[in-house]
């Protein structure tokens, strides 16, 4: 029997050293005074809140999660994941209709889809943003994503049997932005499945990762899915399929923020939970091949998003879009795009949300691209409308640079 | 995946390595946990005397100028160290009483300068001296913070209105023949604190703060993006946990974010740190290094490893991973070829290599050779 193994506390948090290395690379610090810092409102008040739930203090909402203190802290605190078990932990107070329909992507991404035409139009009318940023406190700046009037799901199922026709099978956790957005994205990654003799399937009936509703205090719900998502895994995993998606931050948050923040045990199966350029990475290096267009040509700058960094993988895309010919990369340094999910379309965080993804918005403008590449769908909102640049996600891009 | 070699820790022993082997057109990549000691970073670098142009290139090409003169430098309570290789913005003064009469200069709400103890300090060298505090409607922001105002923010707002500080302190300024400045300039624009310095018409030092220290992480980040610009790749975030051995060889590493995806290359360098950075760990039977259970040197008498008088030199921090000349690590007895340890996880096993940043850098340089040296022989 170890001491450590009594002494080691929840999210290593008498770890902290109180070096304030974490302070130096909170985006939301640097812009908003109202925010106290990673260390003060992770490690420091932690002490306080076992004393007494009464030491919680509010002002711990202005977190976006962006987990870039754990990436910079030195002592492994998982600073972030403090801070949000804290808000699940103690914050009562009921989330404001707005933050609830922020969070419901996936219940209004079916609500919105089969009138996506007139959705469309409607969140596109200036009128429209005026009454959201009134009633509701939704920025009226913010441009809103668009829906698609077929999901992604319905597409997929009815290429079903053509699919299965392949030797090799992975199950897509496609999450709400493919699904109701962007179901170019789920064909784009079929096609490279495909090009590598592999099949997509769904998954029987995933749910929203909910990452959105653990920000908005609605944890309750994100227990929910999380526990339904973790069984689906599951069984897919149990029929030998791994699991693959495109959005860093959902992959994220089933692999990570299940186990940590909701106390969904997923370690049996977390190891076949996947990003595609992880997935597509390790296929190349085992051996597989791809045929490229041979008069392809991208200038690309890629963003690394926050939620990529924490999973370490930010390498895997980048060497993924270092091995398409006729690829010209530059790599961005690491900088957070300030949105973080539905962070950025609070009323309260607009000028700090663009504040905190200036340096980016400059850094990219520098690079001039054609595309910047990215593997989170918010980012890509936050980047388009920000700037003039288009944004794709990394796979999209491999797509269009394959053979037909 | 694979590298030529792959280096554990991105401290300043780790950037210089990979830089220096990325120069030479080797595939590297650096693996760090956190940040790490540059944090801290006073801005002189211990245990150099005049520094080989190797060093002073490798600095200047990453953006990083360095100058080198015998003497002293400020520390934050008014107090001198010896120093001799420093950064361009850290003075090195012949002796102690480098002015006649100071102007110490803080701004409202910075509590992490400590320019009333400065002035003391100052004072007991026979300087005279002022403090004055400035008020700019640009920090009122940070002044209603609920954390206090850090240096890294300050940075952050002072870096682009320079101008406007040299205009308030000419203005407070009066018969006074040097302004100290809190350490709060040029983390995004290295250029400022000369430019202050050019436009003020007295000298003008610059005094450490708490942490973080503004030169240290711009350091940090000019090393790191000259790595990365060389086509090192760089992996935050990311704890090597363990490594597969085969004899006397390392195949490859596993790490917390990539688990079951190995990292294999052809040389290894560990550059872990001290027990700050976890390089090295302790507990009540002994001192360890984590990631491959190294052979370590300390004290077995475990009360001998500290001694009571807090100012002492603390015999711990002379305890660190054994090595051979090369600095090829050595593991239960076996000395390891392609697998080398160098900078604070060293201790002071090597003392010819100095201690703190010198051992940093000269125990890279030394590793790199190695490794370059290595290869010409297969
Ligand atoms: C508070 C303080 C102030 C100092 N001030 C000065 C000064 O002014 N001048 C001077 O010359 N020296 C100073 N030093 C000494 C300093 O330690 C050295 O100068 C030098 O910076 C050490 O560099 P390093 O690369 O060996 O280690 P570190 O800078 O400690 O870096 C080690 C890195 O390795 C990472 N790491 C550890 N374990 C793992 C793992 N398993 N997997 C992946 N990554 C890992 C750590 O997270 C860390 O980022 C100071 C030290 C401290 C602690
Ligand atoms: S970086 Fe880590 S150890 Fe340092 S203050 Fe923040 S939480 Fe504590
Ligand atoms: S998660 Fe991001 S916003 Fe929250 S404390 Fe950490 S660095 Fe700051």
């Amino acid at each position: 029997m170890k001491p450590q193994e009594f002494t080691h506390s929840k999210y290593n948090f008498e770890e902290c050293m109180k070096c304030t290395v974490c302070t130096a690379y909170c985006p939301v610090l640097q812009v908003n005074p109202l925010f106290p810092g990673p260390k003060q409102c992770g490690p420091d008040e932690e002490r306080l809140r076992l004393k007494d739930p009464y030491f919680f203090n509010a002002a711990l909402k202005y977190c976006m999660n962006c987990k870039r203190c754990e990436v910079a802290c030195p002592s492994e605190v998982n600073v972030a994941d403090l801070i949000q078990a804290a808000r699940i932990r103690y914050d009562h107070s009921a989330p404001k209709l707005r933050d609830q329909i922020l969070a419901s992507t996936d219940f209004m991404g079916s609500l919105a889809r089969p009138f996506a035409p007139i959705v469309n139009s409607v969140t596109a009318l200036p009128i429209t943003a005026k009454v959201l940023d009134a009633t509701l406190g939704v920025d009226k700046h913010r441009k809103f994503p668009k829906y698609s009037a077929f999901s992604f799901e319905r597409w997929l199922s009815r290429h079903e049997k053509q699919q299965a026709s392949f030797p090799a099978q992975i199950a897509y956790y496609h999450g709400c932005y493919v699904n109701y957005n962007e179901p170019q994205l789920g064909k784009d990654f079929v096609k490279v499945m495909n090009a590598l003799g592999t099949g997509v399937q769904l998954l029987d009936k995933e749910k929203c990762c909910g990452i959105a509703m653990i920000t908005n205090g609605m944890s309750a719900k994100a227990g929910r899915n999380a526990r339904h998502n973790t069984a689906i895994i599951r069984k897919a995993v149990e029929k030998g399929l791994q699991v693959v998606g495109t959005s860093s931050t959902c992959i994220l948050t089933l692999r990570n923020e299940y186990p940590e923040l909701l106390g969904v045990d997923n370690s049996d199966v977390r190891e076949d939970i996947l990003l595609a350029s992880r997935y597509i990475y390790e296929k190349l290096e085992n051996g597989a091949k791809l045929r490229f267009k041979p008069d392809f040509k991208l200038k690309v700058a890629y963003h690394v998003p926050c939620h990529m960094e924490k999973l370490g993988w930010g390498i895997f895309t980048e060497q993924l879009l270092r091995s398409i010919p006729g690829v010209e990369l530059t790599v961005l340094d690491s900088a957070c795009c300030g949105i973080a999910g539905t962070y950025g379309f609070k009323k309260e965080n607009y000028e700090s949300s663009q504040a905190i993804g200036q340096r980016l918005f400059d850094m990219i403008a520098e690079a001039d691209p054609e595309v910047v590449a990215c593997d989170c769908e918010t980012c890509k909102w936050q980047i388009e409308m920000s700037t003039p640049y288009k944004v794709m996600n990394p796979i999209s891009i491999l797509a269009q640079a394959l053979e037909d | 995946m694979k590298f030529d070699t792959v280096i554990i820790g991105g401290g300043l022993a780790g950037l210089v390595a990979g830089i220096s082997l990325q120069k030479e057109g080797r595939n590297t990549a650096i693996i760090s946990t956190g940040q790490n000691a540059l944090h801290f970073f006073s801005g002189s670098f211990e245990s150099i005397g005049k520094p080989s142009d190797r060093l002073v290139t490798l600095f200047a090409e990453a953006g990083i100028p360095l100058h080198y003169k015998e003497g002293v430098r400020l520390m934050p309570l008014g107090t001198f160290r010896p120093s001799a290789l420093a950064l361009e913005d850290i003075d090195i003064f012949p002796e102690p009483r480098f002015a006649g009469k100071v102007l110490v200069v803080n701004f409202m709400g910075y509590h992490d300068f400590f320019a009333p103890f400065l002035a003391e300090g100052l004072e007991k060298q026979g300087i005279e001296c002022r403090v004055r505090l400035l008020n700019l409607p640009e920090l009122e922001a940070l002044q209603l913070s609920q954390s206090g105002m850090r240096s890294s923010q300050m940075a952050r707002i002072l870096d682009p209105i320079w101008e406007k500080v040299v205009q308030e302190v000419r203005l407070i300024l009066r018969d006074e023949d040097c302004v100290v400045l809190p350490q709060v300039f040029g983390m995004y624009d290295p250029s400022v604190p000369g430019l202050i310095r050019e436009e003020l018409p007295v000298r003008v030092a610059f005094a450490g703060t708490l942490p973080p220290s503004v030169p240290g992480m711009r350091t940090q980040q000019l090393l790191g993006r000259r790595f990365e610009k060389l086509g090192g790749r760089l992996l935050k975030g990311d704890n090597v946990l363990n490594a597969r051995i085969d004899g006397n060889r390392v195949l490859s590493v596993g790490t917390k974010n990539l688990d079951r995806h190995q990292i294999q290359a052809r040389n290894f360098i560990l550059a872990s740190g001290g027990y700050f950075s976890k390089g090295l760990k302790s507990n009540p039977f002994g001192i360890y290094e984590p990631v491959l259970g190294l052979d370590v040197e300390f004290d077995s008498d475990r009360n001998a490893w500290y001694d009571a008088s807090f100012a002492a030199d603390q015999p711990y921090m002379s305890y660190g991973v054994r090595t051979d000349a090369q600095l090829h690590a050595i593991r239960q007895g076996v000395t390891l070829e392609n697998f080398y340890a160098i900078g604070s996880v060293l201790g002071a096993t090597h003392p010819e290599l100095g201690f703190g940043g010198g051992l940093a850098i000269r125990s890279a340089f030394t590793a790199v050779d190695s490794i370059l040296q290595s290869a010409s022989e297969l």
